[in-house]
């Protein structure tokens, strides 16, 4: 299995990491991209020339033609305005996977470090989930819940938590037998206190920068669950459906796949290079490990 | 000797005709084959594999007449007694010959499921083998469409199997795959979803008369057909260009382009007829329990613009209006001016404020996996929001709308209000078979209107005696579907088919079939 | 060191149990009837009902559980509910082209990205190392169905060097195999040159620091000794890791590689019986690949003492 990060103290590196000069130049560009995906999205109701969701099935599969910068999709739909809504839930479901996934895995992480006889039934069942190919997995919780927003979140968070579980627990076991947590619990300290004060800080900078690895890779498996036939409806754009429905028509009209797809690939890439950057900043011995 | 002698000469003089190399068609269908029993399914791909291996008695030709196929009939004066003989020659798969017992388990399976032969069941008197040839089928009342409901090529013709094979319950799957057709199944080969081998049956005895739809002669020129499924046309339309198969049963017309100019390939309406898509209400339950949203629903749509987003070339789409389709001898457009010409938008809001409709959202069923069924929802869904509607457009995999369709239940807790769904034109062209005209409440199909005018309307249909008078009932049906809300047609589309110019003679059926077609090496 | 095997073998069971539990759950709870989709467009709901009968849906579901489980412990895998095929037929008969690329893909991106991440440590902060680390990054971010239709308007339609789709059996020949199965191997293979790239890269700066290392340069070894003998053995490690965990990200690539190539697989074989609700065909799949998952990893624990010395049990 991978290696676990050891635990490193406290809050200093995420201060540390505050202070952005210490970024190269690679991250910085990564930043500035990411910075300007991020505002075109934000502001994609205002940017966009078209209404998303409105079509013109007689001006269908077009080239780029005025008004229409990237041309129309097969119901006449104007390129651009989507692909720029489409980043909205893309991101909200990238970081909502995120967040609800670090905060899950770092609760059942708790408990299965801190307490001996929950840790094994834990720790087996999260074998179990992890052992299960997360896109069939994916797959298969879309299809119990329906292609909604919100079953999509579930589906690419579910197979995430087991990762961030080993983490947690793997942090907490080693943080338990420091000294000054010992002490707390030689002092009685009460349980949620301990876990509060002394143990979520030595979570935080290894959660932080897998939280960016696990955002980056849910945009990415939104994506692969809409090229399969599991993403959400096309009157809610995403960067993944709108290549799912662009794929039919990749020969005559790549652009349906181009577009958003450098959109998203810019994206994640941008995400991806932070969270490098992010880990180096926080935790130098993570970065001998993983370059 | 001397017959042994012709015999080898007649054979190597045939050889050498067609060369010794073994032709093989491999064709790219519609849809993956799954299941192997035509009677518990009614799926189109099924239906095919089954024109390959099994034989009917009498078959429809190019101007929807029954003609004989497996069996000669005759109709006693009181139109009670039909009596079909069957023809000589005729050999299930494993050898043995057919008998009319093997004919009459058949039919009577068939009879079980298939709602004309439901409706004939419900008149039968008797149906036996009088002896190994003869059928003897008497009715308790004349019933004259009895032997279009039998030549019939959709949905669900009966196809005779040996009787062992027909004894099986007609809910549990067949795991028997003998028949009398022109091709033999080639079970090992058998990829569930993605490949089907058949074998030319050297013991079928076509008829004399040149092939003509479903009837006529059987002749095959081939030694083995595959058909192959491929996740995406594109695939296919790649595979066609490179010669990997010969055949693409269901062209995507947005994709036509990629195929012109290469001289090797030749583009072509296979059959005249084509396909309706049509919208379904559920009248159990609000919005769609009023007569005048129903109507709201119907003006606020236009077939163009599901056309074009569906299929995009207008060479393959027909605006039509007709609930038995257009170019078929009962279809009428009566009713249907705003569907076809558009400009009902005021209507319908009208309509909707006339009948109080609350705002109540429309649960509209979306199937994403299904490319024949997924932009019609999308366009369905826009314009009732033009129309003033409040819709839930819910996108959903094809297995969960087929599973969902058949709850009763209130939209809110599993049911739902609208879905889209495709026939081929010769299922719906018949009041009697079309599925969306039957007004028997829990007994309808998905939707379950409870509809007395339209059942007492098919009645004067089944007792009308000549073409004409059946011609002014369908119309007067037309008007009443129309104005009820029975369906929305949105109109008749042909998705082309391409070959490989090697490929020839084929027969432009609704039903794609292999025997009579040639392939040049 | 046998106890250590043992045990660890044994480990796998209650892991497998769970599986088995949950993709039974998971799949039963799943809206959708296969009697559904079998009986077609013009079944009523008695018909459907009877079908459903037949095909033992109705039962509770502890029942059909230990039905399930116990016919699974005589290895029946059961019988497809929509083709009426036995599973493990249907699975035997898709599980080669699967393998067969699964293995070129291996193959291919360990004999790209080692090499790729040697070049990358040893020419440290040079343009290399950033070429090196930039597609390493790359290769994480562009979805791999946008990878294959890139490679095929690249490779097959413009360059016309490969098939568009399709696969031919390593029997019918190398040539055919490799010229159906190179496009996508090299498609699934940019996810893992990534990781193994960086995963290497990382190792062997780590390891190029050590003492002995520096012994072996001082003692004159030539560089490559240095490079490949000391160095990435005791790198390997790390890149096994790699390789194990990297075999869910494969599984996930299979499914998507095999529906743009059209490769007759099981991982196409595992979408279309989701969306057909073709249980016994899906438990089955989701229980292979699971113990698959667990078997490989459990070999590369266990290599570890090989590879590395310093590891015992």
């Amino acid at each position: 299995m991978s290696p676990i990060p050891p635990p490193t103290s406290a809050m200093q590196p995420v201060l540390r990491a505050l202070r952005l000069p210490q970024f190269g130049w690679g991250s910085k560009i990564a930043a500035l991209v990411l910075a300007v995906i991020v505002v075109l999205t934000l502001l994609a109701q205002w940017i966009a020339p078209h209404d998303p969701l409105t079509m013109n099935p007689l001006a269908r599969l077009k080239g780029p033609i005025e008004g229409h910068p990237l041309g129309t999709d097969n119901f006449g739909r104007d390129i651009f305005s989507r692909v720029l809504i489409g980043g909205q839930l893309s991101l909200i479901i990238g970081i909502a996977t995120a967040v609800v996934s670090v905060l899950i895995g770092l609760v059942i992480g708790m408990v299965a470090g801190f307490f001996r006889t929950a840790d094994a039934i834990i720790m087996r069942m999260m074998d179990a989930l992890m052992a299960i190919p997360s896109i069939l997995l994916a797959i298969a919780l879309v299809a119990l819940n329906g292609p909604s927003v919100g079953s999509v979140i579930a589906a690419i968070t579910i197979p995430e938590i087991p990762r961030v579980v080993r983490l947690v627990r793997a942090v907490v076991l080693a943080a338990r037998e420091e000294p000054y947590v010992e002490a707390a619990i030689a002092l009685g300290t009460s349980m949620p206190k301990i876990l509060v004060r002394h143990l979520v800080p030595n979570t935080l900078a290894p959660l932080i920068v897998q939280g960016t690895y696990i955002l980056a890779s849910a945009i990415l498996t939104e994506a692969i669950l809409s090229f399969l036939g599991a993403g959400v409806s096309t009157e809610t754009p995403t960067w993944g459906n709108i290549m799912a429905e662009g794929r039919m028509f990749f020969r005559i009209k790549p652009e349906l796949i181009l577009y958003p797809g450098l959109a998203l690939s810019l994206c994640i890439l941008s995400i991806n290079l932070l969270g490098d950057a992010a880990r180096d900043m926080l935790d130098p011995r993570l970065k001998k490990r993983a370059g | 000797m001397f017959n042994r002698l012709t015999a080898t000469l007649l054979a190597s003089t045939m050889l050498a005709g067609t060369a010794w190399a073994e032709t093989t068609v491999k064709a790219v269908m519609h849809s993956g084959l799954r299941v192997l029993d035509p009677v518990i399914t009614t799926a189109h791909i099924t239906r095919n594999h089954a024109y390959m291996i099994y034989d009917v008695l009498i078959a429809q030709d190019s101007q929807f007449q029954p003609q004989p196929q497996m069996a000669d009939w005759a109709v006693s004066d009181d139109q009670l007694t039909y009596t079909f003989t069957l023809r000589d020659g005729l050999t299930f798969h494993d050898g043995t010959p057919v008998t009319a017992a093997d004919a009459v388990a058949s039919l009577k399976r068939w009879g079980q499921k298939d709602a004309g032969g439901q409706v004939i069941m419900d008149r039968t008197a008797s149906l036996e083998a009088t002896d190994d040839k003869t059928i003897t089928w008497t009715l308790t009342e004349p019933f004259v469409p009895m032997l279009d409901m039998l030549s019939k090529q959709s949905a669900l013709p009966p196809f005779i199997m040996p009787a062992r094979v027909a004894e099986t319950s007609a809910d549990e799957a067949i795991t028997d795959y003998t028949g009398s057709g022109p091709f033999r199944f080639v079970e090992e080969e058998f990829q569930p979803g993605l490949t089907v081998v058949y074998e030319k049956f050297d013991e079928y005895v076509p008829r004399d008369e040149p092939a003509d739809w479903m009837a006529g002669g059987k002749v095959v020129n081939v030694d083995r057909v595959e058909w192959v499924n491929m996740p995406d046309i594109q695939t296919a339309v790649n595979a066609l260009s490179g010669g990997e198969i010969d055949y693409i049963e269901q062209m995507q017309v947005d994709l036509l382009p990629l195929l012109e100019g290469d001289p090797n390939i030749v583009v072509e309406k296979r059959e005249p007829t084509g396909m309706q898509t049509m919208v379904r209400m559920n009248f159990l339950h609000p919005p769609f329990d009023n007569q005048q949203i129903r109507q709201a629903a119907l003006k606020a749509i236009q077939q163009e613009p599901v056309l074009a987003a569906m299929v995009g070339n207008p060479e393959y789409y027909q605006v039509c209006g007709a609930i038995m389709g257009c170019g078929t001898p009962l279809g009428s457009e009566v009713g249907t001016e705003t569907l076809t010409q558009g400009g009902g938008v005021e209507e319908a809001k009208a309509l909707l404020e006339e009948a109080g409709y609350d705002g109540t959202p429309v649960v509209l069923m979306a199937p994403t996996d299904m490319v024949a069924l997924a932009t019609q929802p999308v366009v369905v869904s826009q314009a009732l929001r033009e129309a003033g509607f409040t819709v839930d457009l819910q996108p959903m995999d094809w297995q969960t709308l087929v599973t969902r369709r058949a709850s009763q239940a209130a939209p809110a807790e599993g049911g739902w209000n609208i879905f889209i769904t495709n026939w081929m034109v010769p299922e719906i062209s018949n009041p009697i078979s079309n599925p969306m005209l039957n007004g028997r409440g829990d007994d309808a199909w998905f939707g379950w209107p409870t509809d007395e005018k339209v059942e007492e309307l098919k009645e004067n249909f089944i007792d009308a005696t000549d073409a004409e008078a059946q011609k002014a009932v369908a119309e007067e049906i037309q008007a009443h579907a129309i104005d009820n809300g029975l369906l929305i047609p949105l109109g008749q589309y042909t998705l082309p088919q391409a070959r490989r110019a090697g490929i020839t003679d084929m027969i432009n059926s609704p039903v794609p079939v292999f025997w009579n077609l040639q392939k040049a090496e | 060191m046998l106890g250590y095997i043992l045990r660890r073998i044994l480990a796998v069971i209650p892991v497998m149990l769970l599986v088995a539990v949950f993709v039974f759950l998971l799949l039963r709870l799943t809206p959708g009837d296969p009697a559904a989709i079998i009986a077609g467009d013009m079944a009523t709901p008695a018909q459907l009902e009877r079908i459903r009968e037949a095909m033992g849906l109705n039962q509770p579901l502890h029942i059909q559980f230990v039905t399930w489980l116990g016919r699974l412990m005589q290895g029946d895998l059961g019988v497809s509910l929509i083709s009426n095929t036995p599973v493990s037929a249907m699975i035997a008969d898709r599980m080669g082209p699967t393998f067969a690329i699964a293995i070129l893909t291996i193959l291919m991106s360990v004999a790209m990205a080692v090499p790729m991440g040697v070049l990358a440590a040893w020419k440290h902060r040079s343009g290399a190392d950033y070429a090196v680390m930039t597609f390493s990054v790359l290769g994480f971010s562009v979805p791999v169905f946008v990878i294959g239709y890139l490679f095929i308007l690249i490779f097959s339609l413009k360059l016309g060097w490969f098939p568009v789709q399709g696969y031919t059996p390593v029997g019918s020949g190398l040539g055919a195999f490799l010229s159906n199965a190179f496009l996508p191997a090299l498609t699934l293979s940019t996810i893992y040159i990534a990781l193994i790239a960086r995963m290497t890269r990382a190792n062997m700066l780590e390891v190029l620091g050590e003492d002995y290392i520096r012994t072996a340069r001082a003692k004159g070894a030539p560089e490559r000794t240095v490079l490949f003998r000391h160095a990435l053995k005791n790198a390997a490690v790390p890149i096994l890791t790699v390789i194990g965990s990297g075999f869910a990200l494969l599984i996930g690539g299979v499914v998507v590689t095999e529906t743009v190539f059209n490769i007759p697989g099981i991982g196409r074989l595992t979408v279309d019986a989701i969306l057909a609700r073709d249980y016994p065909v899906i438990q089955a799949m989701i229980l292979l690949t699971s113990f698959l998952y667990v078997l490989v990893n459990l070999l590369i624990d266990l290599s570890y003492s090989f590879f590395d010395p310093r590891i015992r049990y």
